[in-house]
């Protein structure tokens, strides 16, 4: 074991997650980290000090019980663990996957002060996986219910989260997708290596077992308006539509073929499975030499979606360093484990297309960090006659999504900000209509997973008040 | 699942669906368009409406067999269901009185021009409508579109019937002859399209088009859509599908609408193999 001076019962370092082989899993869409065996999850779970301020708790958005549910599994109770953190998230397979716990809850944790942090997401994980293999999950008691019905806009995160919480205090319920699959970003956006559709589909369903009716291929804004819902018959309405319009750099060359949006590159392998083509049908180009422009973690998913669709030179084109990526510092690590070529300090200024209009080359120029923006993040300022080329087959614009305006644009009286993101209160969601709420990316422009779910909490409480006192 | 209730051929390789979608039906307006998926693997395409009945809660759909998903389209019959329908997507044509219009139809456009002809005269403009298609065996819907027009011109490309001329020759000719038009629409082939904005502005026409490119979701999220208006970015999918025919950079259309060229006809390839190969099963 490791060297055990100080506290001979912690081990310092946190249990390692068995991942796919970085050479192996270049080349398939299954999931990259495997998780926890019991053992290691237990392990893991006796490394918790269960120290009374609980400051993970605090680092939390939507305040699970963290002590209490790891205890439960130091003590082999996994199905109590999972009720335990059911209590505050509906979502824990997908949380335990894709939130930036390093940000949140371990950041907090007492246990970093001097040593690895505990691994809560990984834990989170396990437990949420636990149940589900187990194939049966349980569901809370409902109260009998209020005679209240919400309508909910986009079934991402913040929707599914908000949908989940008002169910169980005994109201009706309807989502509304967009899409033909119910998800927002987890089904088209996050690829199926970092948070399989099978996961999604059965959080899905335990939102469904709550009572919550899923409508798909229903557009509101244009199949219903906002105003027509409410004349529906809905009591009041949850608008979680999400960050869909691309952005673009509006660089010469941005139209020619094989110039992707990272929505439109997600979407064609993530939710209709281009990965797949032609069992599918829906096609998509990848060629031997990919740029991805951006240093998200939208650029890192597009980077690592187009290694496994056979590109053999993938390269991130991101113009500040690699310090100051947005991307999660694991998914950063997992993309260049497999072969990501990172161009930090590096901006695109045209993209060059052939006779035919397809990319041949994206010309970049060289940048250096100069004072610090309003971001508190160095400004990048292009150096002067450092042009070069790279020979690329596609790009792919990952340098953020802004607020879809069909909601705004169909909703006479729902006030906006400048860039058209919904203004809402940050503790409830209420917006500038009356039973009219909003969360998620659409009030905050692109943010996490589990921002939008904690603005999803929050916005249930709001509306559950609201509904009590209508 | 949204169930097919009549299916009619217009031409060996054009189908006509009258599909029950009540939700799209109660608020579709001419010009928009729906998305569609026929089944679990299949690809999202959008089609524009080429009519609805909002009493009994129907679209018509016309699609002429081109590809993978039109031909397994072609293959559906009454009583079969189509998995996904999405809309009504799309801004609706502006109808207005305009006064003398002039509603040009080429191929399979001549579906879409139709429900916008047929608004144009309810709002009491004079409709010159004309409508061709490469020959005879081609074209439809001429009846349908003879009764919501004051006037109709027939086009073949190779004069096996109507007049042996494009449609926009026949537009410049009424043109020279003295029509005023105060309005045009023109749909079809993106070569079509092209020479219908040249000929309306030559003749300072204000005059919209149709444009139909490669589309994933329909709402204004993939962008794959996007087309270049005035030397602006639009995206097709939710600021149009309608755009001033004198502003629309067609050869960027026709390019993109070329992406995916060489899967497509692998994929089609593949779809008649397997078709045959289930032929001789039996």
């Amino acid at each position: 074991m490791n060297e055990e001076r100080a506290k001979p019962k912690v081990s310092p370092k946190r249990e390692p997650m068995t991942r796919q082989d970085p050479h192996v899993r270049r080349h398939n869409f299954e999931e990259v980290a495997l998780g926890y065996t019991e053992e290691q999850a237990v392990r893991e779970a006796q490394r918790c000090l269960s120290c009374k301020k609980k400051p993970c708790v605090s680092g939390c958005p939507v305040e699970i019980e963290i002590p209490e549910f790891v205890k439960f599994i130091a003590e082999r109770r996994f199905q109590e663990a999972i009720d335990k953190i059911h209590e505050k998230n509906s979502l824990p397979a997908i949380c335990g996957r894709v939130c930036p716990q390093e940000d949140q809850c371990e950041k907090m944790c007492i246990l970093g002060k001097k040593w690895e942090p505990l691994a809560i997401g990984r834990l989170e994980r396990f437990v949420a996986d636990y149940e589900m293999r187990k194939g049966e999950i349980n569901i809370p008691k409902l109260p009998t219910p209020t005679g209240k019905k919400v309508a909910v806009v986009g079934s991402g995160p913040a929707g599914l989260t908000l949908a989940g919480d008002l169910a169980k205090m005994g109201h009706h319920v309807v989502i509304f997708e967009a899409l033909h699959a119910p998800g927002g970003v987890l089904v088209y956006g996050i690829p199926e290596f970092r948070l399989p559709k099978e996961i999604v589909r059965k959080e899905v369903e335990y939102i469904k077992k709550l009572g919550v009716e899923v409508v798909t291929n229903f557009v509101v804004g244009k199949t219903r308006t906002i105003e027509e819902l409410l004349r529906d018959g809905f009591d009041a309405v949850f608008v979680g539509a999400g960050a869909g319009l691309p952005y673009f750099m509006n660089i010469p060359g941005e139209n020619l073929n094989g110039v992707y949006s990272a929505n439109e590159f997600l979407t064609r392998s993530n939710l209709m499975k281009a990965y797949l083509f032609p069992e599918y049908d829906t096609p998509i180009k990848v060629g031997r030499r990919v740029a991805v422009v951006g240093g998200g973690n939208v650029a890192m998913d597009s980077a690592r979606t187009a290694m496994r669709l056979g590109g053999e030179e993938v390269y991130c084109v991101y113009r500040r360093s690699r310090a100051e990526m947005p991307a999660r510092e694991e998914e950063i690590e997992n993309a260049l484990e497999e072969g990501m070529i990172l161009k930090e300090l590096t901006n695109p200024v045209r993209i060059i297309g052939d006779e035919n209009g397809w990319v041949r080359e994206i010309e970049c120029i060289k940048m250096k960090l100069g004072e610090p923006d309003s971001s508190g993040r160095r400004r990048p300022v292009p150096i002067e006659g450092s042009e070069f080329r790279l020979g690329v087959d596609v790009v792919v614009i990952a340098i953020g999504q802004g607020p879809n305006p069909l909601i705004p644009s169909t909703t006479p009286g729902l006030k906006t900000t400048k860039w058209g993101n919904i203004i809402a209160e940050e503790q409830t969601g209420a917006t500038s209509l009356e039973g009219v709420f909003a969360g998620g990316d659409i009030v905050t422009g692109a943010a996490t997973v589990i921002l939008a779910m904690g603005a999803g909490r929050r916005a249930a409480r709001a509306i559950d008040e609201y509904l009590r006192k209508k | 699942m949204f169930k097919i209730l009549r299916k009619e051929v217009l031409t060996p390789q054009t189908k006509l669906f009258v599909v029950e979608a009540p939700l799209i039906a109660t608020k579709v307006e001419p010009g928009q368009f729906v998305v569609l998926r026929i089944d679990e693997k299949g690809e999202r395409i959008p089609l524009t409406v080429a009519d609805f009945d909002r009493e009994k809660g129907t679209l018509t759909l016309i699609f002429q067999e081109v590809g993978k998903t039109t031909y397994h389209l072609g293959t559906l019959n009454e009583g079969d269901a189509i998995l996904d329908l999405v809309g009504p997507l799309g801004r609706p044509s502006e109808i207005e009185n305009f006064g003398k219009v002039a509603c040009v139809g080429g191929g399979i456009g001549i579906a879409p021009v139709y429900p916008i002809a047929r608004a144009l005269k309810a709002a009491g403009n004079e409709v010159i409508s004309i409508i061709g298609a490469r020959s005879k065996d081609l074209l439809i819907l001429e009846k349908e579109m003879a009764e919501v027009s004051h006037e109709i011109y027939v086009t073949t490309d190779d004069g096996s019937y109507g007049k042996k001329a494009f449609v926009t020759q026949e537009l410049e000719r009424l043109i020279k002859e003295g029509y005023r038009f105060a309005f045009a629409i023109g749909i079809g082939p993106v070569p079509m399209m092209k020479a219908f904005a040249l000929v309306t502005t030559r003749y300072a026409i204000p005059a919209k088009v149709s444009l139909n490119p490669i589309m994933v979701d329909g709402t204004g999220m993939c962008g794959v859509c996007r087309v270049s208006v005035s030397g602006v970015t639009r995206f097709a999918c939710v600021d149009g599908p309608e755009f001033d025919a004198s502003e629309v950079d067609f050869d960027l259309l026709t390019a993109r609408q070329r992406i995916y060229c060489e899967e497509e006809r692998q994929s089609l390839e593949r779809y008649q193999q397997s078709k045959c190969g289930g032929c001789e099963r039996e």
